[in-house]
């Protein structure tokens, strides 16, 4: 089952559906009764992009449209924004290709932007040479309309560092998912994630790690605010196989529910098969903090502007571990909208 | 300025405050000293608009402008500031970030302009230089791992700060070695001029050694049960609460 072979054939039998497991809390079977028809271009000029300034090199993905691949040759360092643009009610597919040699240093800030009512898969792969390093900030900002679907596998190389960052405002059912082999071997990984939600947003976000050699790190922060009737998901998944010793990962997902009706599921799991093994995790859901809010406006602040200081302090935790200066403000200004909003 | 009276509020379904009557002209210090669970804090959250302390009956007003009918951060806005006997702890919020953004929303309130981001930090230095208060230490989480005496320090640099008409000070002095205690009552001090008010909740008589009260009261029972001047407060360090909460009894 898979999204991109429903879009393909148009064939909604092809959607993942409750029944699989991995899918029961991001249900597109029963979502989409009819595939639309395939997306056309997109016309006209776009809009600057968030992280345009950053960058040596602008690519855009639109409607499905266009080449995204990047190969950082071994030992070099790259700017790089990755656009992947929906714009209509119609179905597409989209991928790119990353590579970065071994040596290399690959800055790449993502986003997903959307209008309208469509369909949207986007895959991607990164694979890592030795001692390279990536910073991933992904920007979500698909329509409340929209269904997308963002899958990434990665391949980690020994003493490859991988340091991910997804925030996300969610669509009408979102689920950005990494997928990363971890060989061990001093190689380090970051994998957080941000999602602030709220009417009816669905973000899920779905993290497999699998650690099949000796001496590597995974450290994962995720943090979510839902108020409304919108839904939060988290699944964050460690493995740990036979022979991985001394693997060293933390896992935490924290989240904020501001409404009755707003929801979120969340599944931490640690599967452990190696010996002499660091792990940690940590879950809660939790509202906030009454007592810091009437402390909060005692002094002076209103309601909302309690509630927005104290949701973003919240998140800020998870926002300054993104390492590049400018991005991490991008992130901040974007997050700061959301939250006011 | 303060005028509360015959004011009943309950908490959790339970009457804590049972008609309890309070004049604090412009101008004047007055303590209130009373047993522990006496509703001295209950007092400082009705007139601060906490949730869940429910007013059945009475009145509190502040210049005649009735409090109970204002949100916590309009209250505040008119110039009501609590020093609270248990801070709060705001994690991920710098102390500076916390108190500029709470100023600016005071003077919004109020129709004036925001400070200024420089003017912001010069009456910084200057507060907490006069608190003994370390300037970095404003650049941490608010109150996240500080020691007890520092939180109450806090407190008195965001009055300092914040310079409202009319303080409340609940048990800011517990906590607090001696050399705090005399760092706090001069901030306090300063604070006191024709226009401002202030109430003082303590336990000790050691704090009105520093801050002179005009007038001490005895709460019990969720009542005022005795009134009188500053000689009250040594009376009853002398000898305790016994014959007034018999008499609230
Ligand atoms: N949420 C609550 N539910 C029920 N009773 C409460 C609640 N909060 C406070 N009380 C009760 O109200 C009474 C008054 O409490 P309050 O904190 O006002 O006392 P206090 O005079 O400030 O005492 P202390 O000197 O110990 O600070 C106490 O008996 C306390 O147990
Ligand atoms: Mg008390």
């Amino acid at each position: 089952m898979s999204l991109s072979t429903a879009i393909r054939d148009r064939d909604v039998a092809e959607l993942p559906s409750k029944r699989d497991e991995d899918w029961r809390w991001t249900d597109l079977r029963g979502l989409i009764r009819v595939l639309p028809p395939p997306s056309s271009p997109v016309e006209g000029d776009l809009d600057a992009g968030r992280f345009d300034e950053l960058v040596q090199r602008r690519i855009v993905v639109a409607n499905g449209r266009g080449e995204a691949v990047i190969d950082v040759p071994a030992g070099e360092t790259a700017w790089v924004s990755l656009r992947f643009i929906s714009a209509s009610d119609g179905a597409h597919a989209a991928s790119a290709s990353i590579v970065v040699g071994a040596g290399a240093t690959l800055h790449l800030f993502e986003t997903y932007e959307g209008q309208g009512a469509y369909v949207a898969q986007t895959s991607l792969t990164f694979a890592l040479g030795e001692g390279a390093a990536v910073e991933r900030v992904v920007l979500a900002n698909d329509s409340a309309g929209g269904v997308s679907v963002s899958q990434a596998e990665v391949r980690l190389a020994p003493r490859a560092d991988f340091a991910q960052t997804v925030v996300t405002s969610g669509g009408r059912r979102q689920r950005i998912e990494t997928r990363v082999a971890h060989p061990g071997g001093h190689a380090s990984l970051r994998l957080d994630g941000v999602y602030l939600l709220a009417e009816k947003a669905h973000a899920d976000l779905t993290t497999v790690v699998t650690h099949d050699g000796l001496d590597g790190s995974t450290e994962q922060l995720t943090k979510g605010v839902v108020r409304d009737q919108a839904r939060g998901v988290f699944q964050g998944r460690i493995v740990v196989a036979e022979g991985a010793d001394r693997t060293d990962a933390k896992m935490g997902h924290h989240a904020l529910i501001l409404s009755d009706k707003a929801e979120v599921d969340a599944k931490p799991e640690l599967e452990i098969y190696a010996d002499d093994v660091a792990c940690a995790h940590g879950n809660t859901v939790g509202a906030l903090d009454d007592d810091a809010l009437f402390y909060a406006r005692q002094r002076g602040m209103s309601e909302v502007e309690a509630r927005a200081l104290l949701t973003e302090a919240f998140i800020g935790e998870v926002i300054d571990r993104i390492d590049q200066d400018e991005a991490r403000e991008v992130v901040r200004a974007w997050a700061a909208e959301r939250l006011r909003g | 300025m303060l005028s509360v009276k015959d004011l009943h509020a309950t908490v959790g379904g339970n009457e804590i405050l049972k008609g309890l009557s309070l004049e604090v002209p412009a101008g004047q210090v007055h303590a209130i000293m009373g047993p522990n669970g006496a509703g001295k804090s209950t007092l400082s959250y009705v007139l601060t608009g906490r949730d869940g302390y429910e007013v059945t009956q009475g009145t509190a007003t502040l210049d005649g402008e009735d409090l109970l009918a204002l949100a916590p951060d309009e209250r505040a806005a008119r110039g009501v500031f609590l020093s609270f006997q248990y801070p709060l702890e705001i994690p991920g919020v710098p102390a500076l970030t916390f108190i500029r953004t709470a100023l600016n929303a005071q003077r919004r309130a109020r129709g004036e302009d925001e400070v200024t981001a420089p003017a912001f930090l010069k009456l910084a230095r200057e507060k907490a230089a006069g608190l003994k208060i370390d300037f970095d230490m404003l650049k941490r989480a608010l109150n996240v791992g500080f020691s007890g005496g520092e939180k109450k320090r806090m407190e008195i640099l965001q009055m300092a700060m914040l310079s409202p008409r009319f303080l409340i000070l609940d048990e800011t002095d517990s906590g607090l070695d001696i050399d705090a205690l005399r760092i706090v009552a001069d901030g306090v001090n300063a604070l006191r001029s024709p226009e401002r008010g202030m109430l003082v909740i303590t336990h000790y008589q050691r704090l009105l050694d520093y801050i002179t009260p005009d007038a001490v009261h005895v709460l019990a029972g969720g009542r005022i049960v005795a009134s009188g001047g500053p000689e009250l407060a040594h009376q009853l360090e002398a000898e305790g609460y016994e014959r007034y909460e018999k008499a609230a009894a």
